[in-house]
């Protein structure tokens, strides 16, 4: 075994080799997959004001330019600072294989390797439809399997559809910047096929000041619509938010709202449906959230976008074959999730009663998108499993991933029907600590709820009634239900029963500026006072539950999903997408834009 | 829309906020001089709202540019060097990785402040009075978005 004294020098000579070679951070990172053909901006960032002519940036030992096919600008100052940056937009290089590429100022230097990789020339896949159940993780996969398909002889009675496919792998989610990610980088890895860090969207994370300016990677929308294809994003979050988002935003910042509805609105997505419609209002329309009178409403319609603010009209606008381009909104915040659309009715569907859920959507995505003859991807999201699991709100999640199952059911059927060429992924983006951890049950005796728990054998089996024909039981706040507990969590009050009056706010933030548990839930029957296990104060101050960073499951069928399997970097989810349907450069499709390399 | 930098340092604003002290004054009525309830309400702030826009109510309309009442829960603070707050329908846990800042209800309102104001606690229901301002604003140091704000106000507890 090694010793500890000499496991701490190599730790430090690491260290002081990786302080050496960081003189230079060059983009795209190290170890970056490129997508052949697939536009990048090219960065390399100095550590101080360079002499232009001793700056040498080469790739495979020539100049860079015999690879990239131009100049990139020196910025001598970049931002006002006292730093040098060499930045060439919209790169691309068209030969696979492995790049070294080394940046000198003359004293120090630092190397990256890329990998660029091809796809075959022909298309496995007519169609891809990605499904992102945000922060879906194996818990809720559990507890919705229990709720809407029951066990008899110890045996499920039946599969979900998002289990009934042939091919699984493993996904992990780390970025550039941290071992936990978020919903922006984590789509961003599976729209770009490149890394990134938390928050940002379709580039990597430089120290540019604006959050606009970074180094911009291709998404698959760019590169989709660059072959001829439709696409399309549906999600029950407001459609600025991070998982739609990364479909076609560049931004370091993924609160830029105002800017994502412009980046929307460029890469001339066919279909975009969720809610989030204050930033597409002029500032002078009341109820706007825009800081200028751009009327994104009125440029969608004139750029022949049919709108939909309703179900009603969503089916409406699909159903018309003259309709190729749809832009709904459906809500001014998030669209409500599968428990208060269907069955409670709380949170805002008293203010807007006529919302499609998530396979609505999709099925009128579907009808619009195919009728572009070249195909389509599209991407559905079920995006409240992760916000109910941040406010520890296991119904509401569950509900909603049962209403990711319901889709991509209805998915696999419209597949069938329309050619069987259409590669169908189901995955989420990051995970949460949550876990089925057994039962509670009302009719236990005693007054204390905790001592109602049913672990083991004790557990036994909830009695949900039998669900409806989409898979939801029609009653959750049953005598015997889940216990489903997560592992992350600030103070809060634990009531043992779902929130039948709308979703759970378990911390808020007292006058000290801590962050304490939400005392509305103080009186109710059975509370009891959870102490949070997350920081409390400071920046770091939780509210909510977080995102952890186990491992999440892929599963997929469909022509190119046997690339699947075993453990996958999330990146590699879409080197999936673009190989089925071939999306690096065909002679015939060669791009003005692309180098000649 | 509601621009912040990414979390690093944001929150650690909000907490410095915390610290200031505040002029607060009890509950009470304000003067009603026009005949109209100047008691505001979230659900009496609008006729309507919708994914294309809100409506004021008649109420709201004829209180613009006049004293009123709103009742609400403060917001976490966003910068301790502006005098505004984010007012509330029901206490909001503003989450930093699930939902971006910019995802505020629509129905917000803001609270400019006479005086700085004191701590309070954020799930308690507080009530404001002052003038009733509607239209777009972009605070020029934040740029923080409102469309309905309550101006030269005070907290009462």
């Amino acid at each position: 075994m090694r010793s500890k004294t000499s496991f701490l020098s190599a730790a430090f000579l690491a260290t002081a080799l990786s302080a050496t070679c960081s003189a230079q951070t060059i983009f795209p990172l190290t170890r970056a997959d490129i997508l052949a053909g697939s536009l990048f901006d090219f960065k390399v960032e100095f550590d101080s004001v360079v002499d232009p002519a001793q700056v040498k940036v080469s790739i495979n030992g020539a100049d860079y330019t015999k690879t990239l096919g131009k100049s990139a600008v020196l910025v001598a100052k970049e931002d006002d600072k006292e730093v040098s940056s060499l930045l060439l937009r919209d790169a691309s290089i068209r030969k696979p294989g492995t790049y070294v590429v080394t940046a000198t100022d003359g004293k120090v230097s630092s190397s990256v390797t890329w990998t660029v990789y091809n796809t075959p020339v022909k298309k496995a896949a007519k169609n891809v439809i990605l499904f992102i159940g945000d922060g879906f993780s194996i818990g809720h996969r559990t507890a919705m399997r229990i709720l809407s398909k029951g066990i008899e002889g110890g045996k499920y009675t039946s599969k979900l559809a998002i289990d009934e496919m042939p091919y699984m792998a493993l996904l992990t989610t780390q970025g550039t910047d941290s071992i936990i990610t978020d919903s922006a980088n984590a789509a961003h890895a599976y729209t770009t096929g490149h890394k990134s860090c938390v928050n940002a969207l379709g580039v990597y994370c430089s120290r540019a000041a604006n959050s606009l300016d970074h180094p911009k990677v291709e998404t698959i929308t760019s590169l989709a619509k660059r072959h001829g294809m439709a696409v399309g994003a549906v999600t029950n979050s407001e459609i600025e938010d991070a998982t739609p988002a990364a479909m076609v935003a560049h931004t370091r910042r993924r609160s830029d709202y105002n800017d994502i509805v412009e980046m929307f609105y460029q890469s001339k997505i066919d279909v975009m449906m969720g809610g989030g419609s204050p930033n597409f209002l002029p500032k002078s329309t009341p109820g706007s959230k825009r800081k200028d009178d751009v009327d994104y409403i009125e440029r969608f319609k004139q750029a022949d976008y049919r709108l939909a603010t309703t179900k009603t009209e969503m089916l409406a606008a699909a159903n018309d074959p003259k309709t190729t381009k749809l832009l709904g909104l459906y809500n001014t915040g998030n669209v409500d999730g599968a428990l208060d659309l269907k069955f409670l009715k709380k949170g805002s569907v008293a203010k807007f009663p006529d919302q499609p859920d998530v396979p609505e959507s999709m099925n009128a995505a579907l009808k619009v998108l195919s009728r572009n003859k070249n195909g389509f991807v599209l991407m559905v999201e079920s995006a409240r499993i992760d916000k109910y699991s941040h406010s520890l709100d296991a119904e509401r999640a569950i509900y909603d991933a049962i209403m990711l199952d319901n889709a991509v059911k209805q998915a696999k059927q419209w597949a069938k029907a329309n050619g069987d060429n259409t590669l169908i992924l189901v995955t989420a983006d990051h995970s949460h600590a949550v876990s089925v951890v057994g039962t509670v049950d009302d009719n236990k005796p005693g007054p204390d709820m905790r001592n109602k728990i049913g672990t083991y054998n004790e557990a036994g089996f909830p009695n949900y009634p039998a669900p409806d024909a989409d898979g939801y039981p029609n009653k959750v706040d049953v005598s015997r239900r889940l216990r489903v507990l997560f592992g992350s969590y600030p103070d809060y009050y634990d009531t043992f029963a779902p929130h039948m009056e709308g979703e759970f706010v378990p911390a808020i933030r007292n006058a000290a500026g801590v962050m304490v548990a939400n005392d509305a839930y103080k009186d109710a029957p059975g509370a009891e006072l959870r102490v949070g296990n997350l920081p409390n104060i400071g920046s770091g101050a939780a509210n909510s539950g977080v995102h952890t960073g186990d491992d999440v499951v892929l599963t997929a069928m469909g022509p190119g999903a046997q690339k699947v399997h075993g453990q996958m970097e999330n990146t590699d989810l879409f080197r999936v997408m673009a190989e089925a349907l071939a999306l690096s450069p065909q002679k015939q499709a060669a791009s003005s834009k692309a180098s000649t390399n | 829309m509601l621009r912040l930098p990414s979390q690093s340092g944001e929150l650690s604003r909000r907490t410095f906020l915390f610290s200031t002290l505040v002029l607060a004054t009890p509950m009470v009525g304000a003067a009603d001089a026009t005949g109209v309830d100047n008691l505001l309400s979230f659900d009496s702030l609008y006729k309507s709202v919708g994914v294309l826009g809100t409506v004021y109510s008649d109420q709201a309309k004829a209180l613009k540019n006049k004293e009123v009442r709103m009742r609400g829960y403060m917001a976490p603070p966003l910068k301790p060097e502006s005098k505004f707050f984010v007012l509330t329908r029901e206490p909001v846990a503003v989450c930093p990785f699930c939902s971006s800042d910019a995802q505020w209800p629509a129905d917000i309102v803001v609270v400019y402040l006479r005086d700085t104001l004191a701590p309070i606690n954020l799930s308690r229901r507080i009530e404001v009075t002052g003038t009733l301002e509607m239209g777009s604003w972009t605070d020029p140091q934040s740029g923080f978005v409102s469309q309905v704000r309550i101006v030269d106000a005070v907290v009462h507890k």
